[in-house]
């Protein structure tokens, strides 16, 4: 792992700095996962530091409660110094490395890619059809969105895509996983997963005291996480209509767009509608998460944030609403003219997210799981050092 | 807040004693206008570094283990003070503090299982989720909604009494004065440990050195104000709260992370590289608090701990890194002491230390013989290193003096007669049941009690 470089000098210092004063306190430890394991302990590396950063859900509850917080004299910003020790820990883990610089500038990174996305997308269109073709209504009945793309020439270009990230997500997580694994050299054991899967699925330690966490205030709230849910279980369920649909059409011969359902008729009238229904769901929460999240973020004390996120967090969440307010339009307009520009802006759109995820914010979700499968495992496995 | 109207209740300070006084006056139906010396940003005086209190409790409860009985509570009062106490006041203390936990819940604190590194104290004292900082947020938010008017960087600079009674209060602020006028008093405003020159009245030059562990704040200003108009103090007005903590600590405000518990791991040396006392002579959660005392007593008010690698990582870990050396001539060259004395000191010490086994949870068999001062238990050769040494100064938690109060927190003047309108809670008047020692956790308990009863008796007073 000697080829990874470090994080930034003073950052490990300032992150080793707050380790140590909170280590001694240990007030906030009821808060989240991050103080236990701190307190498993005593000195505090650059590969510890590394991993109790993407433990941190940046609820930011740590802050208000801290009689250390600025201007008191030991400055201590718990949240803020491990949100700028994540970034690092982004730019670290991503590969290739030579793509980690666009974790600096993801907002911008984002819309280029996007708006190259549509370029190949359109590209791909016009090696496989005529313009004439691109320009016409197509009905349901032609097979609409296919008429101007091929269904071969789609799957073809996402499963690829898909493919690439899959490896490069499983590259970064491998990083990580070598990269702050010296605490303890005991395996991992089933229930680790289960416990870093449940705790990831429930966002459990987001919830702060019983009545939710500090963000984007001081006030105790539970917004946070609900927006939160709603992005991602909204793109899970997009994700989870791509895959029926494909199975449908390749596995039952159940091609095409799939219809407007019938509740008249009953599970028959539904049942090939469920990739409709999934990704309308699915859609709608990414329209509703994101922008929650937007306008939290929006609000929040400038004190807790790390500026140079802002562009990475806002392009994220921007493309993920596009993604849903596009497909949405295509639904709709789908046997118009408009049908060929909806069709390039959508898959443009799509392809620009799926691009840009393993360098922007979609990581924190890879290395927050990653974190949290180490903390189940040290759970089990370590004791908390300093006893009186 | 508004200047002219005379408001039902005037609370000085912004504490825990303060704000359990101004939730309860509030609720009661007083208007209540409470004025905090600090700024905002450090509202909250010493209750911002608090992390529990000590509650009564015949079974498990919540977060607290087994039983804690009203008689091994005042057992326990009774052994650290001396009998310095007053039995009628702390026993009616103890026993509201079999209830308060549920009122504390319902105006916004948390609480928490006891943290890592403090079981001895999970049967006993109940934590606060977040700690003190939490505690005194989760009230101002409530003193707020409830409607008292809460003013920060508002020392108040006199107060005018009149035959025993109260009539009004100056305050500073932004360099105006302002005088309010209310029906009733509540003195919350803590101790004076802040007050370098009054602490130099009882210690002399010695308190240049002296860290001060909380709040800036405390000045102690209103207790001299109240003293100086005819009320009758308690408490040794020379004795303060005093443990050894990390001479790097900030003059003010390092609160808890600064203390150092590896005394009774290794040796304590003073400036001349020699021992001053049995570093184990107890368990240090029951020694901890007399090291102040003996590093002040220290040419320049200094002291190191001294530990080697065995002991490393078996004791809370502290805030600021070891001084560390792979020698003790090294170490005593970064230490600024005479090597050759250390290194005879800890030779004398390792020598005479008798074969036992080490255990840190007991009071074990591991002492020196024919050594003075002895190490009575957990005496292990100095051997291993590296070596590590933290250096030490008194570190001064609250002073003892106080007024003196009723059972109903009415301030008692000078003829032993209650003042009709002038009450206190808190540090103020803790010293009426705690006047010398300490119980951990026991302060927010005297100002949580206090503080509700001292509101509901002004809210008494003022409709009577
Ligand atoms: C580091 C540390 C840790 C501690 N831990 C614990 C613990 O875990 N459990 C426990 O029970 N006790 C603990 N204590 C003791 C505890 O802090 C006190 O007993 C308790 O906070 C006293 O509360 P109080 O409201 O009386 O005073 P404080 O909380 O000190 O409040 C006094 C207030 O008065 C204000 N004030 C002073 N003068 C004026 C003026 N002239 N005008 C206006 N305002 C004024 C100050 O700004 C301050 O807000 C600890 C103390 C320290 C220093
Ligand atoms: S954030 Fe502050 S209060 Fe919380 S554990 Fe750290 S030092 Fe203590
Ligand atoms: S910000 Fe929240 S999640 Fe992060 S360390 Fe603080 S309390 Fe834990």
């Amino acid at each position: 792992m000697s080829t990874l470089e470090s994080i930034p000098r003073e950052l490990v210092l300032e992150g080793e700095r707050v380790m140590r004063l909170c280590n001694a306190c240990r007030y906030c430890e009821g808060f989240c996962a991050v103080f236990p394991a701190m307190e498993r302990r005593i000195n505090f590396t650059e590969k510890d530091l590394n991993y109790l950063a993407n433990l941190c859900h940046n609820c930011t509850e740590c802050y208000y409660a801290c009689q250390f917080a600025p201007p008191q004299v030991f400055e201590l910003n718990f949240p803020k110094t491990l949100a700028e020790i994540r970034l690092e820990t982004y730019r670290k883990y991503a590969w290739p490395g030579a793509f980690a610089a666009l974790f600096r500038r993801n907002g911008l990174a984002t819309g280029v890619v996007s708006v190259a996305g549509l370029f190949v997308i359109l590209a791909i269109m016009l090696a496989g059809r005529t313009p004439r073709a691109l320009l016409a209504a197509h009905s349901d009945a032609e097979g609409a969105f296919y008429a101007v793309m091929s269904h071969q020439a789609m799957v073809a270009t996402f499963a690829t895509v898909a493919l690439l990230i899959c490896g490069v997500f499983a590259i970064g997580f491998a990083r990580f996983w070598r990269d702050t694994g010296v605490s303890n050299a005991q395996p991992l054991v089933a229930s680790d997963l289960l416990q870093a899967i449940s705790d990831t699925l429930g966002l459990k330690h987001l919830d702060g005291t019983d009545n939710g966490c500090a963000y984007p205030d001081e006030l105790p709230s539970n917004t946070r996480r609900v927006f939160h849910h709603l992005t991602f279980y909204g793109f899970g369920l997009c994700l989870a209509a791509t895959a029926v649909g494909t199975v449908f059409h390749y596995g039952l011969g159940w091609e095409g767009p799939p219809p407007i359902p019938d509740f008249a008729r009953g599970g028959a009238g539904v049942v090939r509608s469920l990739p409709l229904l999934l990704g309308s769901l699915g859609g709608i929460g990414l329209l509703l998460g994101p922008a929650g999240l937007l306008w939290l973020k929006s609000r929040r004390n400038s004190l807790l944030v790390d500026p140079r996120q802002n562009g990475m967090d806002a392009g994220f969440l921007v493309s993920l609403m596009l993604t849903s307010l596009s497909g949405f339009l295509l639904t709709v307009f789908r046997e118009t003219p408009a049908l060929s520009a909806l069709v390039v802006v959508h898959l443009g759109v799509v392809l620009g997210l799926f691009v840009t995820m393993p360098y922007g914010k979609f990581v924190h979700g890879i290395y927050r799981f990653g974190a949290l499968l180490r903390n189940a495992k040290e759970q089990r496995t370590m004791q908390k050092l300093g006893a009186e | 807040m508004d200047l002219t109207r005379t408001y039902d209740v005037l609370i000085v300070g912004g504490g825990n004693a303060a704000l359990c006084a101004a939730i309860t006056a509030r609720r009661a139906g007083a208007s209540v206008l409470l004025l905090e010396g600090a700024p905002k940003d450090f509202r909250g005086g010493n209750s911002r570094h608090t992390r529990n209190l000590r509650c009564m409790h015949d079974h498990p409860a919540d977060v607290l283990t087994d039983s804690y009985s009203e008689s091994e509570y005042w057992e326990d009062l009774l052994k650290v003070t001396g009998g310095e106490t007053n039995e009628q006041l702390a026993r009616m203390t103890i026993r509201h503090s079999a209830h308060c936990r549920e009122w504390m819940v319902r105006h916004g604190v948390r609480f928490q299982p006891s943290l890592g590194g403090t079981l001895h104290l999970s049967r006993t004292n109940a934590f606060f989720l977040g700690g003190g900082k939490f505690l005194v947020n989760a009230y101002y938010r409530t003193a707020e909604k409830l409607g008292v008017d809460i003013e920060y960087n508002s020392e108040v600079v006199e107060l005018k009494i009149k035959d025993n009674t109260f009539t009004s209060a100056v305050f500073a602020r932004k360099g105006f004065t302002h005088e309010v006028h209310a029906k009733t008093l509540i003195a919350a405003a803590g101790g004076f440990q802040s007050n370098i020159a009054w602490l130099k009245e009882a210690w002399g030059e010695a308190a240049n050195n002296f860290i001060i562990r909380g709040t800036p704040y405390d000045k102690g200003n209103i207790l001299r104000f109240l003293m100086d108009q005819g009320v009758k103090s308690v408490g040794d007005p020379t004795q303060c709260h005093a443990v050894a903590i990390d001479a790097r600590a900030p003059n003010f405000d390092g609160g808890i992370v600064t203390r150092v518990d590896c005394v009774s791991l290794g040796i304590v040396v003073n400036r001349h590289a020699l021992r001053f006392y049995d570093e184990g002579e107890d368990f240090w959660p029951k020694r901890y608090a007399i090291w102040g005392r003996l590093v002040a007593g220290q040419p320049d008010q200094i002291g190191y701990s001294i530990i080697d690698a065995k002991a490393m990582g078996t004791f809370m870990p502290p805030v600021f890194p070891p001084i560390e050396a792979t020698s003790l001539k090294e170490l005593a060259a970064k230490l600024n002491l005479d090597p050759d004395t250390l290194s005879q000191t800890v030779a004398k010490f390792n020598a005479a230390i008798k074969p036992g086994n080490f255990n840190h949870n007991v009071l074990d068999d591991c002492s020196t013989a024919g050594l003075t001062p002895p190490k009575s238990h957990w005496a292990r050769p100095l051997d291993t290193p590296p070596f590590y040494a933290y250096p030490l100064r008194p570190g001064i938690t609250f002073t003892y003096l106080g007024v003196k109060v009723n059972e109903r927190a009415q301030i008692i003047m000078q003829d032993d007669k209650p003042s009709h309108n002038m009450f206190a809670a808190g540090e103020i008047m803790a010293g009426n049941i705690l006047g010398k020692g300490y119980l951990a956790g026991f302060g927010m308990t005297i100002g949580t009690i206090f503080g509700r009863i001292a509101g509901e008796e002004a809210v008494k007073h003022v409709n009577a």
